[in-house]
This record gives structure tokens, C-alpha cells and sequence, in this order.
């Protein structure tokens, strides 16, 4: 499973990206965590609030940084 | 007095907190009336209340800001053009949760589909310049005539920027990728428990990011409240001074911090003698531009309309603070 996080790097991003890794550590599902910064592969998602939220292709969340357990439910 | 005077005093000035800390200082044995005491007693307070504000008004307004993500705002802005769309761009912009890392995805997100660059730049130097909760603080540390005229003001600057902007022609100058980007309208209507745990989230998110500007803002603040004497500040940025709203100007542009931080500046400022229109320039100078943001802009646009959109807001800026000054006394 690849889980990428959509952002230029700031603060929500480092944050969701934790909270990522916490959540595929808990349902033990091998995982691996990409950070996307170039702003026209964000864009090219159709995210316009970042941080997104993209697991296996698919944007999952943008503009809210998911707290594990919420994102535990969207693997 | 009434009702409406005295639950501002205490609920948005918070006299209350005032009376309180100059209560505690004397209690440490410092006289509120001398410099060291003055300074604790404005360090305290202003810490206080701001964070205490901080967290309400952002919780209620991001409340508020979760039935406007940005793809709504492109749905009601597509389509439409004229002043009347700039106007709305701007309006929006006061309301669309906003952080100064998504003001490029929003840029290619608006231009991708279609929106006139008038239309996105209005939204764009409204969304960071007029925020819902700078207004509020502005009632709180200054009055309701001075916040509602930084709104009127701000609105003006990014209707009339954007509308220029708009007249120039630049659409060509807008970096190739942008356009190409696909349109995807991802958003789903948030549940009421979602939009609680997104308030909570922005308050946690926000007083974490800009708690060292409050207190380095309000530090600075103290010290010109009390240690610096109003002949050198007056000397320096005074309203007779033609310079001061350039010098405020130019200072405030490459600074990336927060208005939650410039605000107690300006208070201490506005203290000791500089026009208001001088103070004004400077937080939404802070605001409005900074090198970061700057820089990031750089990779969407070319530097033709960088340069254009600087110049714009750079003068409106200017306009603002020479037209607030001479007309101070309406206010203060």
C-alpha cells in the first residue's frame, strides 16, 4: 500500500504523515509513506487545501490533518 | 452605560483580566504605574487575552469556515466576472479557510478551472489580509469604527487590485502546467461532528503555530510601551513624517509573521503618537506579502504579473496608510 501526503512541507503535513504511519502501524499493514511537493502532482490530484490525503491513487481527505484512528479506517 | 458597552469592555477588551493582572503585579510588590510594573502588566495581559481570544474566535470561525472549503467557493465564483464577482471573490476570501501554504494549490485549483485571474487574485489578497479573527482582535485591542474600516479598506484593496490586475492581460502569464491541471470537485459535505473536530483541530493547529509571534510581538510591544520614548518613536515613524507609511511599508513586506503578533506592535505604537495609517500599512504589509509566499507564487506565475500583483498591492497599501493618516482623528 502506498499512502502519499500532498503538501509543500508545512506543520499539518509532517503531522498527518505521523498520524499516517501510526495508523498502518496499528491495522499492521505494510505501508509506504510518500510526501508530495511539487505543487503541479498536488494539484493534479485536485486538491486546492493541503494537506491531502491520497491512499493507493486514490485522495482520500484534503484540508484536514486525520487524527490515526480515522485514518485506520479509510485503509 | 450600555449593555452593548459594557459586555464589549469586559468580554471583547476584557477590562476584567486588566484590572486583574495590574491586581496580581501589585501584589508582587511592582508598581503598575512604573516601568517594570507597566511592562509585566502589558506582557501578562496581552498574552492573556489574546490567546484566550485566539482560541474562541478561532473556534467559532472555523466553524463557520467548514461550510466554505475552497472547492465550494470555485462552484459560486465560476462563471461570473465583472466588479460584482470580485466583490463576492473578496468576500469569500474572508470566510474560506485559509493558511498561507495553500494559497498556491488554491491559485492553480481557481485557474485550472477556468476563473479569471481578476476573479482568483481579489480572493487571493482578500483571504490572508481580512481575516474573520484580525477583525475582532482589532475591535478588542483598538475599537469597532477602527476594525470595520480595515475590513471596508482591505476589501477595497482586493476588489480594486484584483479588477487591475484583471485589465492587464496576463492570462498568458500564468505557468504552463496550471492550466492543464484536471478539475476534480473532491469535497463532501462535512458532518456536524466533523465540522466540531475541524474547529478543534484549527484551534490546536493555529495556537501552536503562531504562539512564538504572539509573544515576541507582544514582548516588542511591551518595550515600546514602556522603555522607548515617544520623541524617538514620533522622531522616527511620526504621523508629520512622510516616510513613516513607506518605512512601515517596505519593513512590513519581506516579514512573514502573523497579524496575531504585529497586532500588540501596533497597539504600543499607536501609543506613543504614530498615525494609525502608518500602523495599518505595516500589518497588512505583514499580512498581505511576505518572501515565503512570495517565492512560492513565483512557480505559477511568470515574473511580469509577479511584479504586477507586488506593485498593486504594494500600492494600495501605500494608499491606505497616507489616506488613514490624515484622517486619524476621526477615530482616536
Amino acid at each position: 500500500m502506498i499512502i502519499k501526503i500532498l503538501g509543500s512541507g508545512c506543520r499539518k503535513c509532517v503531522a498527518l504523515a505521523d498520524n499516517a504511519r501510526a495508523a498502518a502501524a496499528a491495522a499492521g499493514k505494510p505501508a509506504e509513506i510518500v510526501k508530495v511537493t511539487d505543487f503541479a502532482q498536488i494539484a493534479a490530484y485536485g486538491v486546492m487545501s493541503t494537506p491531502g490525503l491520497v491512499i493507493d491513487e486514490k485522495l482520500v481527505a484534503s484540508g484536514r490533518v486525520l487524527n490515526a484512528e480515522e485514518i485506520g479506517k479509510l485503509l | 452605560m450600555s449593555i452593548f458597552g459594557w459586555l464589549n469592555d469586559q468580554l471583547l477588551r476584557m477590562e476584567w483580566l486588566s484590572d486583574l493582572v495590574t491586581a496580581g503585579v501589585l501584589a508582587v510588590g511592582l508598581d503598575p504605574g512604573s516601568r517594570l510594573g507597566g511592562s509585566v502588566q502589558f506582557f501578562v495581559y496581552d498574552v492573556v487575552k489574546i490567546f484566550i481570544l485566539l482560541s474562541v474566535l478561532i473556534f467559532c470561525i472555523s466553524y463557520v469556515q467548514s461550510f466554505f472549503p475552497p472547492e465550494r467557493t470555485r462552484r459560486i465564483l465560476g462563471g461570473r466576472s465583472g466588479i460584482g464577482a470580485n466583490m463576492l471573490a473578496a468576500l469569500l476570501g474572508t470566510i474560506t479557510p485559509f493558511c498561507s501554504c495553500s494559497s498556491i494549490p488554491i491559485f492553480i485549483g481557481f485557474t485550472a478551472a477556468g476563473l479569471p485571474l481578476a476573479i482568483t487574485f481579489s480572493f487571493l489578497i482578500s483571504s490572508p489580509l481580512v481575516d474573520l479573527a484580525s477583525v475582532i482582535l482589532l475591535a478588542s485591542i483598538f475599537s469597532w469604527p477602527i476594525a470595520l474600516a480595515y475590513v471596508a479598506v482591505g476589501l477595497v484593496v482586493a476588489v480594486a487590485g484584483g479588477t487591475l490586475i484583471g485589465r492587464a492581460g496576463m492570462e498568458d502569464q500564468v505557468a504552463g502546467f496550471v492550466r492543464g491541471v484536471p478539475v476534480q470537485d473532491g469535497d463532501h459535505a462535512m458532518a456536524p461532528a466533523e465540522r466540531l473536530a475541524f474547529a478543534r483541530a484549527q484551534v490546536g493547529e493555529i495556537v501552536r503555530r503562531v504562539w512564538p509571534y504572539v509573544l515576541v510581538g507582544v514582548g516588542i510591544g511591551a518595550a515600546i510601551h514602556n522603555w522607548v520614548p515617544a520623541g524617538i518613536v514620533s522622531a522616527l515613524l511620526g504621523q508629520d513624517k512622510w516616510w513613516s507609511v513607506p518605512a512601515a511599508t517596505l519593513i512590513g513586506i519581506p516579514m512573514y509573521a502573523d497579524i496575531f503578533g504585529t497586532l500588540p506592535i501596533a497597539e504600543a505604537l499607536v501609543g506613543k503618537g504614530v498615525g494609525l495609517g502608518t500602523v495599518l500599512a505595516f500589518m497588512m504589509a505583514v499580512t498581505a506579502l511576505s518572501l515565503p509566499s512570495i517565492i512560492m507564487l513565483k512557480r505559477v506565475v511568470r515574473t511580469p504579473l509577479l511584479a504586477l500583483f507586488l506593485a498593486v498591492v504594494t500600492a494600495g497599501i501605500l494608499a491606505i496608510g497616507v489616506l488613514f493618516n490624515a484622517i486619524t482623528h476621526w477615530f482616536i
